[in-house]
């Protein structure tokens, strides 16, 4: 009495059909990703060396090392944060705490989604205009980095107001019926219970900052310039951009060299996002609520 | 008392005025909704008193027109006068830090911070004495276990007191959040359904508690729970669709209701 029909067997294949389409689709995702880290690990590896990391490149970058470059993405990417990371839960926290809920609130809101959806190039174009030419800066460190922090101002913002709105009401409540006023609430309460959520998107920023070639390439980081900046009103090699010189601009680069330098930039990243989950990993044990 | 300037802080030592809390022509409308309407009430000072009602009779919002926390929402009318002991709570020179001061509350689930035990006593101290640190470390154990020892917790927590408050149990959970009022000397305690996240031994235990605090503070406790009322308040109010039905001595109110809808509620005919 408990046969399958014929219409549950019909059932039962398609089914089995689609699981398989399905998993196809993310062997499919995932093949890329293994196929770029394998090569850049096989290619790339012999030529890591502390050599590589921390001398000059020379003869026209065919020899050498990166550390130029290595320490102009530092810069660039630390400048980007000292700007953006105030300025962005600054504001996270004026739109989530502060701002009465209207019409102006929920454009500001949109505006800075559309900001976060704006290409890069764009940003690029931008930077030039405000940053290289009307405030004078010229290409400098100064610029690129106000470039990236306009670009990466509205994912910090978004980050801190999710990790803002997780911290639950009654925390906030609390407070208030204590007769602490909001920033006093905000300081001693909320944003000690943000800290970790803040925290993880900006480490995920650092990393996608660090990758970034349009915004810089116009605004401050040089093709060639063996020599470490100064300040941030000098220009710099990044290793974003060093990999593309290399591989589009300068002819007679040994093969293997670009690998090294595109495996160094991944493992930079894939460094920062690790950290960042192990950090978030860490800070959710500790709070239980 | 409630202006902010110190030379005008409520002194225990002067007689205290009969009534705690008194209200006159109380109305209260979220947006265009009517909540309470013409409440008249004079809640004896020292005494527990308790507001009972069907649910959605307007409890809530009438407990927190008294420390002013429904402006929070922004979309809240009052109209009518709230005098808490004598001062009206409505003029501009109102302080609301120092109102909340005075008038603390408790609420339905219990929200301890996020933090140690001794820092959640600590914490409204800390909160009105910011920047001037103003007790040592002994004083400060001192403030903390005289805290706990008032809402019947020392014992259960003296030897962890550095742990998080939130791995408590809810019941001292709760018990916390009443001691976390203490330290800054508050004069009411207002505690909305302060049992009703709890178990029933937690619920006696509350209770007990509230009982140990009558007569050093005011308290006005909201409940559902009518057996509740009975045992643990002097006196009790009556509320229906925003209405003050009736308001007497409980023991008055149990035996002998004035009041036709107040009868059928106590006899549990709606609820
Ligand atoms: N924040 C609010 N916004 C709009 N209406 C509310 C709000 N809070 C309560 N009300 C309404 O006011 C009435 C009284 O609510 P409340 O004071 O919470 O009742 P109780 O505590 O007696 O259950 C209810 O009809 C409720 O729907
Ligand atoms: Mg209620």
């Amino acid at each position: 009495m408990f046969q399958a029909s014929e219409h549950n067997l019909r059932s039962k294949r398609r089914e089995a059909l689609f699981r398989t389409l399905f998993a196809l689709m993310t062997l499919v995702l995932i093949v890329p990703v293994v196929v770029i880290i394998g090569t850049l690990v096989v290619k790339g590896a012999p030529v890591i060396s502390f050599e590589f990391l921390f001398t000059d490149p020379i003869n026209g970058m065919t020899e050498g090392g990166i550390f130029p470059a290595l320490i102009g993405t530092v810069w660039l990417v630390a400048v980007a944060l000292l700007v953006s990371v105030p300025l962005g839960v600054a504001a996270a926290v004026y739109l989530s705490e502060f701002a009465p809920d209207n019409w102006f609130t929920r454009l500001i809101n949109l505006a800075i989604i559309n900001l976060a959806g704006v290409p890069s190039i764009v940003h690029a174009l931008f930077g030039v205009g405000a940053f290289v030419l009307f405030f004078r800066f010229g290409t400098s460190i100064l610029a690129a980095s106000l470039t990236l922090a306009i670009m990466t101002l509205p994912v910090v913002i978004v980050a801190t107001l999710e990790s803002l709105r997780a911290v639950p009401l009654a925390f906030r409540e609390a407070c208030w019926n204590m007769g602490a006023t909001r920033w006093q609430t905000i300081r001693l309460v909320v944003l000690p219970n943000a800290v970790s959520g803040i925290l993880t998107g900006i480490i995920l920023e650092v990393s996608r900052t660090s990758g970034e070639t349009a915004p810089i390439m116009f605004t401050g980081a040089a093709f060639f310039l063996p020599y470490l900046p100064e300040s941030v009103f000098d220009q710099t090699m990044a290793l974003s951009l060093h990999l593309f010189v290399m591989t589009t601009q300068v002819p007679g680069v040994p093969e293997h060299l670009p690998y090294g330098v595109a495996l160094v930039l991944i493992g930079l990243v894939l460094a920062m996002n690790a950290l960042s989950i192990a950090f978030r990993v860490y800070l959710r044990q500790r709070k239980k609520w | 008392m409630l202006p902010s300037d110190q030379s005008s802080a409520y002194d225990p030592l002067r007689k205290p005025p009969k009534f705690a809390i008194r209200t006159n022509g109380l109305n209260v409308w979220y947006e265009t909704f009517q909540a309470l309407f013409d409440i008249d009430l004079n809640i004896r000072h020292g005494k527990v008193t308790s507001l009972i009602g069907p649910s959605g009779c307007g409890k809530s919002t009438l407990l927190r027109c008294f420390n002013r926390i429904n402006e929070r929402l922004g979309y809240v009318r009052t109209e009518g006068s709230i005098n808490i002991l004598d001062h009206d709570i409505s003029t501009p020179g109102t302080s609301l830090a120092q109102l909340r001061k005075q008038v603390g509350m408790v609420f339905q689930r219990p929200n301890p911070l996020p933090v140690s035990i001794r820092k959640n006593v600590l914490f409204g101290l800390d909160l009105h004495h910011e920047g001037s640190a103003p007790h040592g470390r002994s004083e400060r154990d001192n403030i903390v276990e005289e805290a706990l020892r008032q809402v019947l917790l020392w014992d259960a927590v003296k030897d962890r007191l550095d742990q998080k408050a939130t791995a408590l149990s809810l019941e001292e959970q709760q018990k916390l959040c009443i001691a976390r009022l203490l330290p800054v000397k508050p004069i009411i305690l207002l505690m909305d359904e302060p049992c009703s996240a709890l178990d029933p031994e937690g619920t006696e235990a509350v209770e007990e508690l509230i009982w140990t605090l009558r007569g050093s503070y005011t308290i006005v406790i909201v409940t559902h729970n009518m057996a509740q009322a009975r045992r643990a308040s002097e006196e009790c109010c009556f509320m229906l669709l925003g209405k003050m039905i009736e308001h007497t001595r409980t023991k008055e109110m149990f035996v002998t209701p004035k009041n036709k809808e107040t009868a059928d509620y106590i006899e549990g005919r709606y609820g």
